[in-house]
């Protein structure tokens, strides 16, 4: 499953890159790219809905503040 | 400002006032006088802590999360390490101190940030703003009254209702009203539109004038504004040769800048027997100099503005790596239906014998094809303009293959082919036009020529030459078209290559054969693009370097197959896309330059221990802003 979320505070360019690397690396992420000036992340995943997509994202959340405190996706 | 760039903002003041009133107090002699002699350098270095901690206390704070994360190198910490460095520089009496750079260092580097976040945020803000197509409700009448709904929950069949100034919600068809449109969100045409009922009308555009009902043809999220929307956020994704490169540098430039300050720090003392505190000095600038920030931020927002001030012409770039293709455009090729000529059979000229006036000829004409249903007829009708008055028509019959014999006002009337005219002994023009002629004769009696032709669309020499202008080497154009037509109108057009009676699958191996020989005559580096109306040439779509359908308001087709959109169907977007195409790619590249330059002449300046410190933070956060500044032209476009 395929779905893009709005990141909030994204406020460092070369932050986003290494986050997105970052959260492609992560186990069950297909793709993941972010894109700096949407401030968008897009995230393709192995799973079937939005629930099962929920811990993928904590853990991307997680790869996030790592880099830059205030950045959030807003879910 | 938001709320942390104010908050940053007072932090930055705050400091520098600080920092002023310290570097004054110093100067003077004030701590000299209270402290004594070394005391007063220990003073001044913990007066100095306060504004650089006021203006620097997050960046450190980064610097050791980053450092708890195990990703060190990134810039809060390289930023901590030189500042801390330069602080530190006190503990080596052979040199002077260093405290002020330290603080200003990172006042400076805040600055910097500042700016950068404020630029950055403009720019996003830009962005947003051209991409405020959306609409954000829509009317429907529910028992009798008007409810403003999502357009999500709308279905096709529904019928809603725009009233002026709304922007229209779903792609549908006018049930009732008439109004003008403005289409200028989505193909930058400033002139509105008519529409009437049973015009078809598209999302994202703007109701100008009068109140509309219309019915649905799509979903929210099938219909053009949304496609559109989608299309521009996901040409993010596709990322252009020159940001893949960036990335790649940025990754390897940190680590060997470090390195670098590294070795210089401690080889030459050690080996050479230089004084430490100096080489510890040039390897601290190094680190000031290490972050590349400036392209990382300039070199996508240069491509992403491109991409958005081409969706403001009607132009959409599918992605930056299309962008940047176009950029180098030697050789356009054309189908000529639908993009060089209307694709719809006109009246183009009409040569009455003497005594006859246009007007009268175009009437018999008219009058004698009432009742034909061929394209032909409709055309000669369409050039007439007004109602045909039946009561003056006699006898019609239709003779196949030669064209028609009436009877008008009483006259024997013939309208046909050279055939018609020989069969009936009628001696006839033949004018050297391209197109179909239609003979008329008038009792027996010749009464000159109408020509119909698929009309050249009335912008495309003007095209043709923009593209010359702009650089592009060659022009092709293929057809289906018969060998005399194609010809005529390239050479009305100015076209240097023809192909004409070509079949779909020709056309496939014509742009095979046009790509090897872009590719050998410019050595691999010139591109081809293909323009096409998007129906029936999806293949050579794809098959070119670079796809570009036009006239694609509303076809899906064309959409889906091409790798450039043009909205509308003027052929002189083609040369506009290549100009903001070029515009972009020569952005990014004075952006690159102009960086490492700086970057790299403070690097070697501070090898050698010309550089300060003041020189390595404008070399880092000075060149950003105006790299960014720099960028953000990209999103400038003229018509």
């Amino acid at each position: 499953m395929r779905k893009s979320f709005k990141l909030e505070n994204l406020d460092c360019a070369h932050c986003a890159s290494m986050m997105e690397e970052g959260i492609n690396k992560l186990p069950g992420v297909n793709k993941a790219s972010i894109s700096f000036m949407t401030s968008k992340l897009m995230i393709d995943a192995d799973v079937a809905n939005a629930d099962e997509l929920a811990p993928i994202l904590d853990a991307a959340q997680e790869v996030c503040t790592s880099y830059e405190k205030d950045c959030r996706i807003v879910r | 400002m938001s709320p942390k760039q104010k908050r940053l903002l007072t932090r930055v003041i705050i400091a520098f006032v600080l920092f002023i009133a310290i570097e004054v107090v110093s100067s003077v002699g004030v701590l000299h006088n209270l402290f004594g002699d070394p005391g007063a350098i220990y003073a001044e270095f913990v007066l100095f802590l306060i504004p650089y901690l006021i203006a620097g206390y997050d960046v450190i704070g980064g610097a050791l999360r980053g450092l708890a994360h195990g990703h060190a190198l990134d810039e809060d910490f390289l930023m901590t390490v030189a500042t801390f460095g330069a602080f530190a520089l006190v503990f080596f009496p052979d040199t002077d101190p260093h405290m002020a750079e330290g603080a200003a260092v990172m006042l400076f580097f805040q600055v910097g940030e500042l700016f950068q976040s404020y630029a950055v945020g403009k720019s996003r803000q830009s962005i947003a703003d051209m991409m405020d197509i959306a609409p954000e409700f829509a009317n429907v009448m529910v028992e009798g009254k008007l409810e403003q709904v999502d357009p999500f929950e709308l279905a096709p069949d529904d019928e809603l209702i725009v009233m002026p100034g709304e922007r229209i919600p779903l792609d549908g068809t006018i049930v009732d009203g008439d109004s003008q449109i403005d289409t200028a969100a989505l193909t930058g045409e400033s002139v509105p539109r008519m529409a009437k009922p049973g015009d078809e009308v598209i999302s994202g555009c703007v109701n100008l004038t009068g109140k509309l009902v219309v019915r649905a043809s799509k979903a929210y999220e099938d219909s053009t504004v949304s496609r559109i929307l989608e299309l521009v956020e996901n040409a993010a994704e596709k990322k252009a040769r020159t940001e893949n490169f960036i990335t790649r540098f940025a990754r390897v430039y940190t680590p060997v800048v470090v390195g670098v300050a590294a070795l210089l720090a401690i080889v030459p003392p050690l080996l050479l027997g230089g004084q430490w505190s100096d080489w510890i000095l040039r390897g601290l600038t190094f680190l000031v100099v290490s972050c590349p920030c400036a392209l990382v931020i300039s070199v996508p927002l240069s491509f992403f503005g491109g991409i958005g001030g081409a969706s403001r012409l009607g132009i959409l770039v599918k992605g930056s790596n299309y962008l940047e293709t176009l950029a180098s455009t030697e050789t356009v090729v054309f189908d000529k239906t639908g993009t060089l000529t209307d694709g719809t059979f006109a009246v183009t000229e009409i040569r009455p014998t003497a005594g006859m006036s246009p007007d009268d000829l175009i009437a018999v004409a008219a009058l004698a094809e009432a009742y034909s249903t061929h394209p032909i007829a409709a055309s000669v009708r369409a050039a007439f303009g007004r109602d045909i008055d039946h009561d003056r028509i006699d006898r019609v019959e239709e003779i196949s293959g030669r064209g028609v014999e009436a009877v008008i006002d009483g006259k024997q009337v013939f309208v046909g082919n050279d055939k018609l005219m020989a069969d009936h002994g009628i001696a006839f023009d033949a004018p050297d036009a391209v197109g179909t002629v239609l003979h008329v004769a008038v009792d027996g009696r010749y009464a000159g020529y109408i020509i119909i032709a698929d009309t050249i669309k009335p912008t495309a020499v003007e095209a043709i030459t923009a593209l010359r202008d702009a650089g592009v080497r060659k022009t092709v154009m293929l057809t289906g078209d018969r060998t005399d037509v194609a010809r005529a109108v390239a050479e009305k057009l100015g076209i240097g290559e023809v192909r004409a009676e070509l079949l779909p699958q020709n056309k496939v191996e014509e742009v095979e054969r046009l790509l090897h020989a872009t590719e050998e005559q410019t050595r691999g580096k010139g591109k081809l693009a293909f323009v096409g109306d998007g129906i029936n040439d999806a293949p050579v779509l794809t098959r070119a370097d670079i796809g570009i359908a036009m006239g694609a308001m509303g076809s899906d087709a064309a959409i889906e197959a091409a790798d450039v959109v043009l909205m509308d169907d003027d052929p002189r977007s083609i040369a506009r896309a290549i100009g903001v195409a070029r515009k972009t790619m020569a952005i990014v590249w004075q952006n690159i330059v102009f960086a490492l330059g700086i970057k790299f002449a403070v690097l070697i300046l501070a090898a050698f221990g010309i550089a300060n410190m003041w020189m390595a933070v404008f070399a880092d956060v000075g060149v950003a802003v105006i790299a960014i500044l720099n960028a953000m032209r990209a999103m400038n476009v003229k018509k």
